[in-house]
């Protein structure tokens, strides 16, 4: 239109789209539809469905040179995606709906995938939703399948600036392979030294650890037998010496001291920075837990612990809490004495551990002050409730049936079937109203022995719930009013222990013609727990037990740094050293004519950088006619094996003889 | 600012590495390196993803975010050494006139043992032109150079780059050959051809015009002239081949002399010469060129119109 205007213009026109080869298309559809494979279950499938739908319709464009669809098309193609997804997730913030937003911008962006520019953001937006699997899971299989989702996408990322095909369908994995192992002590180096900044840095989405099974902080009728149901890992232990026998193995858990009538609750106790002092009464203990993300601040320990993991604090009722939810897989080491004695109760305690709601349940307490009656010593009032559970006609079951308003009344007198929540609730309310100070303690029980790793694996079907009764001269002693039942329970384990053991999940049945295969799975346990010993659970702590642990003493980031740094440096020399080396290895021509300059350059006659090879050697000649003719025969040689259209080996031995004779 | 400190930083290469005359092999210190901008964003991008690992105290998200640093670091070398060895040879290009491109091509070797991918060729602000270059063999990148000048076409430092692998990270080299194309003037001019010329002319066949098929005398050969023509008795004695020359030959010859556009200033009638011997070349007329310092008498042919056209080319250059 106005030619003279664009000629006039100070800056050119921007240069035409790149375009990307069909081949680097079909690698980043490839590698993208891999990279949200592990997604499929958490997304909606109509999302799914949409993105593979795109990723077929993209690759169909690309193998068939087709076009691609309108540009107009794209932006209420983006909005309605959006639109559904703010449906599904009615937010487009949390966890879930901010991935499920990245995979759908992903799958609109391949519709305007035209030049390399936008093959490099479809990279970016691969890397991003690599990232976002890790937020769902870390096990060994994940990371596998992660990391050659990686591989494939270093390849295609590569191929976006191959512009020639003809190569081998390997060829850049092969060279994606590479540089991912080469890379691979770089970032051994910046994981175990990089210093780690204990997270979150900011308020996280709602459900960003959403979907954590566990125990919670109160307890009512079903809540514990409900995970009876999950054989998933809650925590594992190593035991620095033998274990303790399985009716010691009570793991702490939250402590409940409120009742409603129903339900029992915590009351916020503030944790000191230093153990709770008790009386131990026989060796300690000492193990490590490598806990799963549970999303909640309490840590497990043996009854009692006496020593605090770091960024930890004890509640008074012996309590681990840490200052921020367990969302990693952690490791702590704790030592503890299943013997003890503990201190005298505050007349607000005792208060706090007597209490019962007003009204309800009236015969169990009718029940509590007949027994009062008959003998109050506290030890005769436990005994008496203990009887009852072991003599009358009580059932340990998985699947009890559902209880009324008044809970207690109607376990201990119309149902009689319950799991280790009604037991331990029917008796800690039956001691409070007999007058004798009790509380809740909910945590796990047991675990499993794994003998192929050597270590504890407790699951979310220990769990447990247990009382507590403060003694005179004793404190804090506590009585499973469940060993009363199912003595079994305790001893070997929940199969052994309920009456429908058809109900528990596979890995902790036992016996029967499955056993190889729990045996297996036993074995992949073990395996687990090394990963997440060694791997998952390096964190901000280990990392600062680790390199105090190699005598450097309690080192801060800034030494950390520096370490980094020093074994960064170090890893760089090695490096540069060996390919110097492979350099001269693999160019004997250049090798050659190196030595011949520098045998020169010692006498005074220096090759300037722009100089060519014969114009050097004819200089030499004129200035050494002794060695001219060495020289110029070198020189023709050289460059005739650089710049000639051959290279033959005869040549390349002649050159190395002539200038291994050659002497200024 | 930006673009001083550039020009001070290309101006500083150029002390460095001087118009060569022979191939140029890239060593190590002609070569650099900086990440694109594709490299900054994928450093924004690590950066999110090492926020993210910690925000969700994801182990393996650390190991991730780490992996493509250390990816990254990596592809820098690799990008070093994809361009590292390559030897480039100086372009040739033939000759055009002012206004069009020349089309210059230069041969890449590689003596290394394993192929190097997506080496450009770039050209000011040019589109680069990609190639890969085989294990121990060579490639040939062809680039557009406009000539804005008549005389000697040096394009100039060409930008050597790669991108290779990753994106991320360019490495680049500047070379510069003395050698360089030509530029004939843009032919342009609405003279006719001038028919005949009045006296004055050494030659004087032209005007002569007389008789047929009758031998008219030798002059030397020049590219083009009919075998048939050739005095091959002359030439087996010796010395220059000779035509023989007739005056019944159809074709005019006329004489394109700088005198009779004695007006213009030197560029309008470079231009208008330039034309004259497209024309008079494309309609077979034998011609002669009249300049100040330079007579060319007239022939025809592909060598002859060359020569003249070499001639306005490099005229008072």
């Amino acid at each position: 239109m106005m030619p003279w205007r664009r000629k006039s213009r100070l800056k050119p026109n921007p240069p035409p789209i790149e375009p990307l080869l069909p081949l680097a298309v079909i690698w980043l559809l490839v590698t993208l539809a891999m990279a949200v494979a592990p997604h499929t279950g958490e997304l909606p499938i109509w999302l799914t469905l949409l993105f593979y739908a795109l990723i077929g319709l993209r690759g169909f464009i690309a193998t068939r040179n087709r076009s691609l669809p309108p540009r107009w098309l794209l932006l209420p193609l983006a909005l309605l995606v959006g639109a559904g997804v703010m449906i599904e997730y009615r937010t487009l913030l949390g966890r879930d709906a901010g991935i499920a937003l990245l995979t759908a911008m992903t799958a609109c962006k391949l519709l305007e995938t035209r030049g390399l520019r936008d093959g490099l953001v479809l990279v970016f937006l691969g890397y991003l939703l690599v990232m976002s699997n890790l937020l769902y899971s870390q096990e060994i299989l994940m990371v596998a399948w992660l990391f050659a989702v990686v591989v494939v996408m270093l390849a295609a990322q590569t191929l976006i600036y191959r512009q020639h095909a003809g190569l081998t369908a390997l060829a850049p994995v092969r060279l994606a392979g590479k540089m991912v192992v080469q890379a691979i002590p770089m970032m051994l180096i910046l994981f175990v030294l990089f210093p780690r900044i204990p997270g979150p840095l900011w308020g996280l989405p709602k459900d960003a650890h959403q979907g954590r099974t566990g125990l919670s902080e109160e307890m009512s009728p079903g809540s514990v037998s409900e995970l009876s149901k999950s054989d998933a890992v809650a925590f594992r232990v190593r035991f620095v010496g033998p274990p303790p026998p399985p009716k010691q193995l009570y793991w702490r858990g939250p402590v409940l001291w409120n009742f409603d009538g129903r339900k029992w609750t915590r009351h916020e106790e503030l944790p000191a920075k230093t153990p709770v002092a008790f009386t131990p009464e026989g060796p300690a203990v000492e193990y490590a837990v490598i806990m799963e993300p549970s999303n909640r601040r309490w840590l497990l320990a043996l009854d009692l612990p006496a020593s605090l993991p770091p960024r930890t604090g004890m509640t008074p009722s012996f309590q681990l809490l840490r200052d921020q939810p367990v969302n990693e897989v952690y490791r702590y080491e704790v030592r503890s004495y299943p013997s003890y004695r503990t201190g005298e109760l505050t007349t607000l305690e005792r208060s706090r551990v007597l209490r019962l709601p007003g009204r309800g349940n009236s015969r169990a307490r009718e029940l509590a002050a007949q027994w009062r009656e008959h003998d109050p010593q506290p030890e005769a009032l436990i005994n008496a409730a203990l009887t009852l559970f072991r003599e009358q006609a009580f059932y340990y079951t998985l699947t009890p049936p559902l209880l009324g308003a008044n809970s207690v009344d109607d376990f201990l007198f119309r149902t009689r079937q319950g799991f280790c929540e009604h037991y331990a609730s029917a008796f800690v309310f039956l001691m409070r109203a007999a007058g004798v100070p009790a509380r809740i303690v909910t945590g796990y029980q047991g675990g499993e022995r794994n003998a192929i790793g050597d270590y504890l694996i407790v699951r979310q079907a220990d769990a447990h719930a247990w009382a507590e009764v403060w003694l005179p001269e004793r404190g804090w002693v506590r009585v499973d009013p469940t060993a009363a039942v199912a003595p079994n329970r305790i001893q070997d384990g929940l199969y052994a222990a309920v009456a429908d053991p058809g109900s528990l999940p596979f890995l902790l049945r036992r016996g029967g013609h499955s056993e190889w295969l729990r045996q297996l799975a036993l074995s992949w346990d073990s395996l687990n727990n090394s990963w997440n010993e060694w791997v998952l659970a390096y964190g901000p702590d280990r990392q600062k037990e680790l390199l105090s642990g190699l005598g450097f003493g309690p080192v801060d980031w800034g030494e950390m740094t520096v370490a980094m740094v020093v074994a960064l440096s170090g890893f760089g020399l090695i490096f540069a050293g060996l390919r110097w080396r492979s350099q001269f290895s693999r160019d004997p021509v250049a090798r050659s004519w190196q030595r011949f300059c520098a045998r020169l350059a010692r006498r005074g006659l220096a090759r300037s950088p722009h100089e060519g090879p014969l114009a050097f050697v004819e200089r030499v000649a004129v200035q050494r006619p002794e060695l001219a003719t060495l020289a110029q025969e070198i020189g023709r040689l050289y460059s005739a094996l650089r710049y000639g259209p051959v290279t033959t080996p005869a040549a390349v031995r002649r050159l190395q003889r002539l200038t291994r004779r050659f002497r200024a | 600012m930006g673009q001083g400190l550039r020009q001070r930083f290309e101006s500083w290469v150029m002390r460095r590495h001087p118009p060569a005359s022979e191939p140029v092999a890239l060593i190590r210190r002609r070569l650099y390196i900086l990440p694109t901008r594709y490299g900054y964003a994928f450093a924004a991008l690590l950066f999110l993803l090492f926020l993210w690992a910690v925000n969700y105290s994801n182990s393996m998200g650390f190991a991730f975010t780490f992996l493509l640093a250390a990816v990254a670091l990596n592809s820098m070398w690799r990008a070093h050494d994809n361009l590292l060895g390559l030897v480039i040879h100086p372009g040739v290009a033939e000759p055009v006139f002012v206004g069009q491109e020349a089309q210059f091509s230069y041969r890449l070797d590689h003596p290394g043992t394993a192929p190097r991918y997506g080496i450009a060729l770039q050209w000011q602000d040019r589109p680069p032109q990609y190639v890969d270059v085989p294990a121990q063999g060579s490639a040939t990148i062809t680039l557009s150079i406009p000539a804005e000048r008549r005389g000697r076409l040096q394009p100039g430092p060409i930008r050597v780059l790669t991108r290779f692998p990753l994106g991320l990270l360019q490495a680049w080299s500047w070379v510069n050959f003395e050698r360089g194309g030509l530029a004939y003037p843009r032919p342009r001019g609405r003279r006719p051809l001038p028919a005949s010329l009045p006296g004055g002319s050494g030659s004087g066949l032209g005007e002569q015009g007389l008789g047929s098929e009758d031998y008219a005398g030798f002059r030397s050969y020049a590219p083009g002239d009919s075998p048939r023509r050739i005095a091959w008795k002359a030439a087996t004695r010796g010395g220059p081949l000779l035509v023989k020359r007739f005056t019944d030959q159809a074709r005019p010859e006329l004489w394109l002399d700088w005198r009779l556009l004695g007006i213009d200033n030197v560029e309008p009638r470079l231009e208008q010469l330039c034309q004259w011997v497209l024309q008079a070349d494309s309609a077979g007329f034998q011609y002669g060129l009249w300049l100040p310092n330079l007579k060319i008498p007239p022939a025809i042919g592909v060598g002859h119109r060359r020569r003249c056209l070499e001639a306005l080319a490099l005229f008072r250059l």
